[in-house]
C-alpha cells in the first residue's frame, strides 16, 4: 500500500494569548511512500514527527491537505476506518491483560463478517507473537516484561489484524543502547518479512539511517530532504541536514569563496569551481580530513583519542567556533605531543552552504 | 538492636496516643459488654457473662435498626457509586463547564449535613399547611400524596436512602474524575486506532483501570453506611426509635445518652456486633476486590 501525503498542514490553535499565531506543527508536507517501504521520520524534538504520524493514522484531522492509502482518500476517514496498525512511543499496552489478550484484542473489535472464529483469532495472534518471537511470554502480564519484550507485543499487536499500514511512534526511546540495536534490528527484519509499509519515527539519526529505506529530515514542521540515507549523509541540501545526520557531527566552519578557492581563515584549503565570491558555512566531516604534513588546512592539536580501528583528533581551527572532530585511520594519526597538525581535506566530504540562507552551493 | 530500639522510640508517640485513645476505649467496650447488670452510677455489676448481646439481639428496637442499616447500605451503596460513575463518566467527557459541573457536584461535600437534612425535611414533609414541593410535584403528575416523613415505612425509607446517596455521591465523584482522568490517554488512541467499540473500551480498558478506586470507594460505603446516623437525626429528628428509623449506631447513642439511656453495656454490646458486621463485611469485600478475575 502505498500513502500519498498531499500539502498536509496542520495548525493547532496557540494557547498564549499574547502570540496570535497557530502552531504549525506540520507545514505543506507532500511526499508519496512507495509500497512495502520503511521510511525513517527524523527530526529533533518538536518538529511534528508525532503529528505526521497521527495525521496519517487519524488520531488528528489535517487543516488542509490530502492522505491517500493506494487510491482511497482516507483524509476524513476516522482512524478505525483506516487499517492502520500504531505502536506508541509508551507502547500503550493494557496493563490488566496478558501478553496474549493484548495481541488478541484487536481480532476481538472486529464485526461481522470480517471477525474471525476463536480458533483463527488465536492461531493469527500466535503467529504475529512468533513473528516477533515472544510465544513463550503469553501468558505474562506486561508488567513482567522487559522494555524490549514489550515493545514487540506492542509490534505484534499492531501486525496481528493485517494492517495496510503500520506506524511507529520513538519505539526504541525507552530501550538501553544494546537492546535498542537489537530490536531496531527485529524491526527490520519484521518489516522485510512483511512487506507492510511501515513510517518509523525517531530523533537519533544513527536508528533513521541504519533502518530506513527512505528518510525525511523534518525541521519545524517543514520537511528538509527525502532521500535514500546515505544520499541524503553525501548529498546534504542544507547546513540544518548536514548537522543534523553523522556521529561525530559535522564540522561547521566559516569561510568564504574567493576566485574559486574555498578560504578558512588565511588557508585557501580547496577548490570551489564555479561558485561565486561570498561568504560561506564550510561543512567538513570529520572523515573528510587527511593527517598531511603538506595538507592546506593547519589547526591546533587539543587531544588524540584512540579508539581502536580509528583515532579521534580533537582540534581547533579559528574558522571554526566548537572544537573539530576528525576521524582518521589509526595509523595515520599525529602524534599526542605535537601541539599543530595539518590536514588535507577530502572534496566530496566537504559541503558549502549559502551564509544567509544555509542552503547548500553547488557548481 | 540498637537500632530497634531507636526505630520504637519514633513511633512511641503516635502508639502512646493511639493506645491512649483507640485501644483502650476498643478494650474498655469489650469489657463493658461482658458485665451484666452495670450500674453507671456506683459504677458495680452482678455478673460477667453474654446477658448484655441476649438483651440487645432480642430487643425490637435493635432488630428494627439493624434491618434500617442493612437496607440503607444495600440500596445506596451500589446506586451512589454507579450513579458517580456515570456522573464522572459526562463530566470526563466534555470540556467546556467541566469546572462548573465539578463544583456544583461537590457542594454537597462542603455543605453542613444538618442544614441539608433540614432543606430535605422540609421538600418531602407534609404538614397541615402545605404539603410540601416533592407531593405538589407528585400532584402534578397526577399522583396521590404521600408523607415522606411521617408516613410509611417505604416512603422514609425513601427519603433516607435519596438523601444518603446526595450526600456521599460528591466524594465518590471527586474520585472517580480523578481516578479517569488519570488513565493514560494512549490507552484510549490505542483503543480507537484498533477500532474498538465504545461499550468495549468501558468494560475491558476504562473499569479495569479505575477498578481499585470502585473497590475502595465500596470499601469505605459499606462502611460509612453502616456507621450512618446523623443523616437520619437529620430527617427524622432525635426520636429515631419512635419514627421507626433507628440505625445501629443510632441505637447505640440512645442505649448511653437516649431517653432510655444509661446502659452503657447495651451501647458496648451493639457496637461490638456492630464491629463484627463492619469487619465481616470489609473482609468479604476485600477477599472479592483479591479474587477478581484480572480480565
Ligand atoms: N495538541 C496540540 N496543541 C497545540 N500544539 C501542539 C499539539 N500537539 C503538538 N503541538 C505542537 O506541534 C509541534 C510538533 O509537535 P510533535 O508532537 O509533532 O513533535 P515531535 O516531532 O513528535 O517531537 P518529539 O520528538 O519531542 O516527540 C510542537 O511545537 C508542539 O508544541
Ligand atoms: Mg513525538
Amino acid at each position: 500500500m502505498k500513502i500519498v501525503l498531499e500539502h498536509l498542514t496542520k495548525r493547532f490553535p496557540n494557547r498564549n494569548k499574547k502570540v496570535r499565531e497557530d502552531v504549525i506543527a506540520v507545514n505543506d508536507f507532500s511526499f508519496e511512500i512507495p509500497d512495502g517501504q520503511l521510511i525513517g521520520l527524523l527530526g529533533p524534538s518538536g518538529c511534528g514527527k508525532s503529528t505526521t504520524l497521527n495525521l496519517i493514522c487519524g488520531l488528528e484531522t489535517p487543516s488542509s491537505g490530502k492522505i491517500y492509502f493506494g487510491q482511497d482518500d482516507v483524509t476524513n476517514l476516522p482512524p478505525e476506518n483506516r487499517g492502520v496498525g500504531f505502536v506508541f512511543q509508551n507502547y500503550a499496552l493494557y496493563p490488566h491483560l496478558t501478553v496474549l489478550e493484548n495481541i488478541l484484542f484487536p481480532l476481538q473489535n472486529l464485526k461481522g463478517q470480517n471477525r474471525p472464529s476463536k480458533e483463527d483469532m488465536l492461531r493469527r495472534a500466535t503467529e504475529a507473537a512468533k513473528l516477533v518471537r515472544i510465544d513463550s511470554l503469553l501468558e505474562r502480564r506486561p508488567s513482567e516484561l522487559s522494555g524490549g519484550q514489550q515493545q514487540r507485543v506492542a509490534i505484534a499487536r499492531a501486525l496481528v489484524k493485517m494492517p495496510r499500514v503500520l506506524l511507529l511512534d520513538e519505539p526504541l526511546s525507552n530501550l538501553d543502547a544494546r537492546l535498542r540495536l537489537q530490536t531496531r534490528e527485529e524491526i527490520r527484519r519484521i518489516q522485510r518479512e512483511t512487506k507492510i509499509t511501515t513510517v518509523f519515527v525517531t530523533h537519533d539519526q544513527e536508528e533513521a539511517m541504519s533502518i530506513s529505506d527512505l528518510i525525511v529530515v523534518m525541521k519545524d514542521g517543514v520537511v528538509q530532504q527525502i532521500g535514500k540515507p546515505q544520499d541524503v549523509y553525501d548529498d546534504p541540501v542544507n547546513l540544518f541536514v548536514s548537522k543534523f545526520l553523522g556521529t561525530p557531527p559535522i564540522n561547521v566552519f566559516a569561510g568564504r569563496v574567493r576566485g574559486g578557492q574555498l578560504l578558512l581563515g588565511d588557508d585557501a584549503v580547496l577548490p570551489a569551481p564555479g561558485i561565486p565570491d561570498q561568504e560561506v558555512w564550510a561543512g567538513i566531516r570529520p572523515e573528510g580530513f587527511v593527517p598531511d604534513a603538506n595538507g592546506a588546512l593547519q589547526c591546533d592539536l587539543i587531544q588524540v583519542e584512540v579508539m581502536g580501528r580509528d583515532t579521534s583528533v580533537v582540534c581547533r581551527h579559528g574558522a571554526c567556533e566548537q572544537a573539530i572532530r576528525a576521524i582518521v585511520a589509526s595509523e595515520a594519526r599525529p602524534n599526542a605531543g605535537e601541539t599543530k597538525v595539518r590536514f588535507a581535506l577530502k572534496p566530496n566530504k566537504v559541503h558549502l552552504f549559502a551564509k544567509a540562507t544555509e542552503a547548500r552551493l553547488s557548481a | 538492636m540498637k537500632r530497634n530500639w531507636k526505630g520504637w522510640l519514633y513511633l512511641l508517640p503516635a502508639m502512646l496516643f493511639l493506645g491512649f485513645f483507640m485501644v483502650y476505649p476498643l478494650i474498655d467496650v469489650l469489657i463493658y459488654s461482658f458485665e451484666e447488670g452495670y450500674n453507671s452510677a456506683s459504677q458495680t455489676y452482678f455478673g460477667v457473662g453474654l446477658y448484655n448481646y441476649s438483651y440487645v439481639l432480642h430487643d425490637p428496637y435493635f432488630l428494627q435498626a439493624v434491618k434500617n442499616t442493612f437496607l440503607l447500605v444495600i440500596i445506596t451503596v451500589p446506586l451512589s457509586t454507579g450513579l458517580a460513575l456515570l456522573i464522572s463518566l459526562g463530566l470526563n467527557s466534555i470540556k467546556p463547564l467541566r469546572n462548573l459541573f465539578q463544583t456544583v457536584y461537590f457542594l454537597p461535600y462542603v455543605t453542613n449535613t444538618l442544614a441539608v437534612g433540614l432543606v430535605f425535611m422540609i421538600l418531602f414533609k407534609k404538614t397541615a399547611y402545605t404539603d410540601g414541593m416533592i407531593n405538589l410535584l407528585i400532584h402534578a403528575f397526577g399522583g396521590q400524596s404521600v408523607d415522606f416523613i411521617d408516613g410509611p415505612y417505604w416512603a422514609k425509607m425513601f427519603v433516607m436512602s435519596l438523601y444518603t446517596i446526595w450526600v456521599v455521591m460528591p466524594f465518590k465523584i471527586l474520585i472517580l474524575t480523578s481516578a479517569l482522568a488519570s488513565v493514560n490517554p494512549d490507552y484510549y488512541r490505542a483503543a480507537r486506532v484498533d477500532a474498538t467499540p465504545k461499550v468495549r473500551i468501558f468494560t475491558r480498558i476504562t473499569l479495569p483501570m479505575i477498578s481499585p478506586m470502585i473497590f475502595y470507594l465500596v470499601i469505605t460505603g459499606f462502611i460509612g453506611a453502616f456507621k450512618a446516623y446523623s443523616d437520619e437525626v437529620a430527617l427524622f429528628g432525635t426520636n429515631l426509635n419512635a419514627a421507626g428509623m433507628n440505625t445501629i449506631v443510632g441505637y447505640v447513642y440512645d442505649m448511653l445518652y437516649g431517653d432510655s439511656g444509661g446502659y452503657p453495656s447495651y451501647a458496648s454490646a451493639a457496637a461490638l456486633i456492630l464491629f463484627a458486621i463492619v469487619l465481616t463485611i470489609t473482609c468479604v469485600n476485600l477477599l472479592a476486590s483479591k479474587r477478581r478475575p484480572q480480565t
